[in-house]
């Protein structure tokens, strides 16, 4: 694992957001919504990234592509060192890492036509001039199967799966090397969201690119990854290749999870495991291991002791303490 | 090549526009407004300026039709030529406040921090003078001249603007498309520009259309005490003050040029608070 190639490198990443208030703007606490998490991502590869809402998912995907900056960690996108580039260069490195939002009715611009919108990061990296450029746009509409005749169309002329398709055009306009996926799939319909993963794989198989997939859903994470990060809390609990999470899962947090995912085969009697409470406060983080307020398994030392992340087999890190013995 | 599309948005306005009864009006008077002012040399039956002593203070009449002045000058035509003044002032006075407002707003949102904080101290401080004594003061000091009169409008009549703008910039920079924008290494002056500021010009576009209310409001009380525009140049404020004096007889000269300010005040009002409506992107 460790010679393996990496395309992007994180150590050890934190985003605390300051908690302000009163006259002087005092600062009260974090909010730790990532909290130092490490992984890496190996060319053309994707790692799919799940947890609950407000697990840090979201943060940690627009950290790694500095749209927000990480309080302390380091950050290495092919082998450069991101957070110590200048804003010079690291506009110009945006072309080689892209992302494609959840929300596709907030991420185009209303007051844009479909063509200029994909053809923005074209002119900002002066690609294509004149006929090129629009030829290039109508390429890359076909691409992401598009209509060229609807350059020149509003974004609220279409309909959400169109949409993110154009928000996929757009993110793949600059040929990236690595795409985060921000829950791309989640505000879709479930027969469009088939058809969206489809153009994402299909993409990958042309172009190689790396995504980070983030989700909440464990049938698309399935589906698309090759390998699996589960977070908790702003920490990564679990992280292993995708057939061995899902048929070998070590933490107590992934295996209820996965006994939440349903299973298409009737007669198969589960265990249902319910995590009772809700997700406490990245404001206010319990103590020990963070997961132990909602574990079903907890002993008295994982109050007090911080689990870390150990690797059990080959490429399959987990951190908890219960598998210490 | 953005046509078809902003034509849609456009025509969604428009078609709203034309189903509120106010927007009608108000459109109407403020439609009139622009026609008088613009075609005032060819609709006017006398010159504003030409003094007849032999017709001092008539009655309205079949000749002149909201009658004479003190100096046999037709009232008619001295307010025609009075709506320049009033459209002049509105759109230069409130041209001047939008743009500081946009700036101020604009980059007090964008950037935020310490820019933010600062800008926005100085708009509070800005807000704690009187406006219209801190005019008065400017004028005294300067010549009482109409250009003065729209640039101290203009420059104390900025902070709303620039408060609406900021806050229009606070919620649009957190959506996905200006992320987007930033993470396409788009530079902050175009995704000011092209992403953020068309998205934010509906309210202003409504703030400015009542502000232009305001500003008639104010030129018209500055005139009328005197330190407006000044003679000879007619506006709808200093024909107030020269009927003061002779209202007892003469009411024509009191009341017609208060029935256009208010009709004027009233137009841009409607209208303003019919775009609103119209603008909504909720309704959408």
């Amino acid at each position: 694992m460790e010679n393996q190639q990496k395309l992007l490198d994180a150590k050890s990443l934190k985003v605390h957001f300051p908690i302000r208030a009163g006259f002087f703007s005092n600062q009260l606490g974090a909010v730790r919504a990532v909290d130092d998490v490490s992984f890496h991502i190996a060319p053309g590869e994707t790692l799919g990234l799940v947890g609950e809402s407000g697990c840090g998912k979201t943060t940690l995907g627009r950290c790694v592509l500095r749209l927000i900056e990480p309080t302390a960690g380091t950050l290495e996108f092919e082998g450069r060192d991101l957070l110590a580039l200048d804003k010079k260069d690291m506009r110009s490195l945006r072309r080689r890492m892209q992302i494609i939002f959840q929300d596709p009715y907030s991420s185009l611009n209303p007051r844009m036509t479909v063509g200029n919108t994909i053809a923005e990061p074209l002119k900002i990296h002066s690609l294509f001039k004149g006929k090129d450029l629009w030829d290039r746009v109508a390429e890359l509409m076909g691409q992401v199967g598009l209509r060229p005749e609807q350059i020149k169309r509003y974004p609220h002329e279409f309909s959400g799966g169109q949409r993110q398709r154009i928000g996929i055009a757009r993110a793949i306009a600059l040929n990236p090397s690595f795409i985060v996926g921000d829950e791309p799939v989640s505000a879709l319909d479930v027969s469009v969201q088939a058809q969206v993963l489809n153009l994402l794989m299909d993409l990958k198989a042309k172009y190689g690119m790396a995504y980070l997939f983030i989700s909440h859903d464990l049938s698309v994470i399935r589906h698309i990854s090759d390998r699996v990060a589960v977070m908790y809390l702003g920490k990564i609990v679990e992280e292993a290749a995708r057939d061995e999470l899902f048929k070998n899962p070590q933490h107590p947090y992934t295996q209820a999870l996965l006994a939440s995912l349903p299973v298409p085969d009737p007669r198969m009697r589960r265990k249902a495991i319910i995590l009772s409470g809700d997700l406490p406060s990245p404001a206010n983080p319990p103590s020990g291991c963070y997961f132990h307020t909602r574990c079903p398994v907890k002993e008295k030392r994982c109050e007090e002791q911080a689990p870390q992340l150990k690797e059990v087999a080959p490429g399959h890190r987990v951190s908890c303490l219960l598998l210490d013995r | 090549m953005s046509k078809q599309g902003e034509k849609t948005y456009f025509s969604i306005v428009m078609a709203r526009l034309v189903k509120n009864p106010f927007a009608i009006w108000g459109g109407a008077a403020v439609a009139l407004l622009f026609i008088l002012a613009i075609f005032a040399p060819f609709i006017c039956p006398y010159d504003p300026g030409v003094v007849e002593t032999r017709i001092l203070l008539q009655a309205p009449n079949a000749k002149h039709w909201l009658g004479t002045d003190e100096l046999g000058r037709d009232v008619l035509s001295r307010m025609i030529y009075g709506a320049r003044i009033s459209l002049m002032v509105g759109i230069v006075s409130i041209g001047i406040a939008t743009v500081i407002g946009v700036i101020v707003g604009a980059i007090s949102g964008y950037y935020g921090g310490w820019v933010d904080e600062l800008m926005m101290r100085f708009v509070d401080i800005m807000l704690t003078f009187p406006t219209f004594f801190l005019i008065l003061a400017v004028i005294a000091i300067l010549e009482p001249d109409i250009m003065n009169v729209m640039i101290v409008i203009g420059i104390t009549g900025w902070m709303g603007v620039a408060r609406l703008v900021r806050a229009e910039f606070l919620s649009l920079k957190q959506r996905d498309f200006v992320v987007a924008a930033r993470s396409l290494g788009q530079s902050d002056f175009l995704i000011i520009f092209k992403h953020i500021l068309p998205n934010a010009m509906a309210p202003v576009l409504v703030s400015a259309t009542l502000g232009i209310a305001g500003a008639i409001l104010t030129e018209s009380a500055l005139s009328f005490l005197g330190i407006g525009v000044q003679p000879p140049t007619p506006s709808w404020g200093s024909i107030l003050t020269e009927g003061k004096n002779y209202i007892e007889f003469a009411w024509w000269l009191s009341v017609f040029p208060g029935l256009a300010i208010l009709i004027t005040v009233l137009g841009y009002n409607l209208l303003g608070e019919a775009l609103r409506d119209a603008l909504d992107t909720r309704l959408n």
